[in-house]
């Protein structure tokens, strides 16, 4: 079986920066990846390359066998979708209006949404809790609302693979498990509530989040990519990755580690 | 939203158009009554007024909806490009670059198809200075899109006063009614007519992009839109369409902001509906505005670009009011 999204040997940069250098990672469907270091380390920077939007220095990033660069726009977007850290909403619009726009790659040119793209956003934003606010114009949602919006979107969309940058920002705290498990059902095609080894995988869409949590990552994360800043990165399982030496490293300063009812939680000394 | 509300709506619009068409045919120094128009229809009408159709009801009322039509457009892609409200087709600095063009003309005496070939040309050199600016730069973001834009309107605009200032004050009155947009003189023939066509029909194919461009370029490449391809021919595509417009009105003022404004106000914010609607409330709100402008104090015929923001402010402020309450 081939991954989902292969990346190999990437170098990214920024400026005169190396964000990351010789980076490979395979995610196969079913799994979850985190994406964590500290702010400007490369983590939205990364998450852009894995979906297209942004060319590496050197290495290939394969959707399935093919490569990205080889791909058009649209033929990505049917297969990745991206939650970006800012929405833009400039001019008016609805929230059911938006919600429609993650049906964008589907529609292969015809003018007007049918019925299935409607159900697809209605469901899409009932999963989110936020179907009574579909006649609402953006404007009028909170911070949290169109978060909520933004992730419908994506849901809406139908990706295999879900890039995610700071999925959790303005939302409730209490939300936010519901939110990861709607996510990772989308991953597997059921819900569960702790991580996996990444080599118990089923069929499915597969998600790479970027988060500054370490906690939620702990929690939901199979694998990890870490950045460290000079271009060093460490790829692996959580459990092997998510250390208090290597976290302390990438963070620059200390971090501890506890365990509290079969959870682990990271915190700074 | 029912279905069906779009189409009636539309169905509505077009029954506005009509009506302003047919006021406009019949409104004017010569009087002419609606079984003039049925006579003219079957062949069987008196050579005068054939004559005033023929020559110039006809073609004027035509000049003055396609205007309408191209700037309303235009304004709608601008503000796309830009993502930016207060985005009109004049933003980029192209009806500086026109209106330079034509003053020249005006200056050295010459009137008719050079007036709008120097427009025409003055217009390409403003969206070339700016295209050249901004893709030297690499980066097509909007605000410096805008940005450069200003900066050129700005030099413009002082090449303008410094005409103005310098000129004989006989030529001074028709240069005024350049700038701000008059129809007396206009015409427009099979290529703006084409033009305004092809654009409409390649804008509405690529409104649903349009609808995911407008939440960032990000948004729109991660929906797998070709982000610069589209704003490349969103740029050129709202300056031939202003193109056309100044080179036949001058550069009537308000059409291109306002319109697009009050459709999206009124609820249609989707690009599928604002770009038929933008055609036929441009077109439909120029004709008005220039029955007005001949008919108001005639036989004194007063610029269209002064009635376009006479009766626009007010008609505006309403609805801009009404949008507020709801």
């Amino acid at each position: 079986m081939t991954s989902l999204l292969t990346a190999d040997n990437l170098l990214l940069r920024a400026g005169h920066r190396t964000l990351c250098s010789g980076l490979s990672l395979k995610v196969e469907q079913g799994q979850c990846w985190g994406l964590l270091g500290k702010n400007g380390a490369g983590k939205t920077s990364l998450l852009h390359t894995l979906a297209g939007l942004r060319k590496p220095a050197e290495g290939t990033v394969l959707l399935g066998e093919t490569p990205l660069a080889a791909l058009r726009p649209a033929q990505i977007a049917e297969k990745i979708g991206l939650l970006l850290q800012e929405s833009v909403d400039a001019l008016p619009s609805t929230v059911l209006e938006t919600a429609l726009l993650g049906r964008h790659p589907h529609t292969k040119g015809r003018l007007f949404d049918n019925a299935e793209d409607l159900a697809i956003a209605y469901e899409a934003l009932s999963n989110l809790g936020i179907e009574s606010l579909a006649p609402r114009t953006v404007h009028s949602l909170s911070g949290g609302e169109r978060q909520r919006l933004a992730l419908a979107m994506l849901l809406a969309q139908k990706p295999r693979l879900l890039l995610l940058d700071e999925p959790s920002n303005h939302l409730d705290l209490g939300f936010q498990t519901p939110l990861i498990n709607l996510l990772l059902s989308q991953a597997n095609g059921s819900q569960r509530k702790t991580a996996l080894p990444s080599d118990n995988v089923s069929s499915g869409a597969a998600v790479i989040m970027a988060t500054h949590d370490i906690n939620l990552a702990a929690r939901v994360c199979d694998n990890i990519v870490l950045m460290i800043g000079d271009g060093e990165t460490l790829v692996g399982n959580a459990l092997d990755v998510l250390t208090e030496d290597n976290l302390g490293k990438a963070y620059d300063c200390p971090i501890a580690r506890v365990k509290h009812e079969g959870r682990t939680l990271f915190y700074p000394l | 939203m029912s279905k069906l509300q779009p189409f009636r709506l539309l169905l509505f619009a077009l029954l506005a158009a009509f009506t302003s068409v047919l006021v406009s045919l019949l409104s004017g120094s010569v009087e002419l009554s609606f079984d003039d128009l049925i006579a003219y229809a079957v062949g069987d009408i008196p050579a005068l007024q054939r004559q005033v159709l023929e020559e110039i009801r006809f073609p004027r009322t035509l000049a003055a909806f396609v205007t309408g039509a191209a700037l309303a457009l235009a304004g709608v892609l601008m503000q796309v490009l830009l993502r930016n409200p207060l985005a009109d087709p004049y933003i980029l600095g192209l009806s500086g670059g026109a209106a330079v063009g034509a003053l020249a003309s005006i200056m050295l005496g010459l009137g008719g198809w050079w007036l709008s070939g120097t427009a025409f040309v003055g217009a390409l050199v403003s969206v070339g200075v700016v295209f050249g600016i901004a893709s030297r730069s690499g980066r097509w973001s909007t605000t410096h899109l805008l940005l450069t834009g200003v900066v050129v309107s700005a030099g413009w605009g002082a090449l303008i006063n410094l005409m103005l200032s310098t000129s004989a004050s006989a030529s001074v009155q028709g240069m005024l009614f350049w700038l701000m947009g008059d129809l007396s003189q206009s015409r427009v023939g099979l290529l703006q007519v084409g033009i305004l066509i092809t654009g409409a029909a390649l804008a509405l194919r690529a409104a649903r992009s349009l609808n995911v461009l407008v939440r960032g370029d990000l948004v729109a490449a991660s929906l797998g839109v070709h982000v610069n391809g589209l704003r490349l021919s969103l740029f050129f595509g709202a300056s031939l369409l202003t193109v056309i417009a100044v080179t036949t009105a001058g550069s009537v003022g308000f059409v291109g902001l306002v319109v697009p404004h009050m459709l999206r106000l009124t609820g249609a914010r989707d690009h599928r509906l604002l770009i038929p609607f933008s055609l036929i409330a441009g077109g439909t709100f120029l004709v008005v505005a220039d029955t007005l402008a001949r008919t108001l104090l005639a036989p004194q015929q007063l610029p269209v670009g002064v009635i376009t923001a006479l009766i626009g402010v007010p008609s505006f402020i309403v609805i801009l009011r009404n949008a507020a309450s709801k």
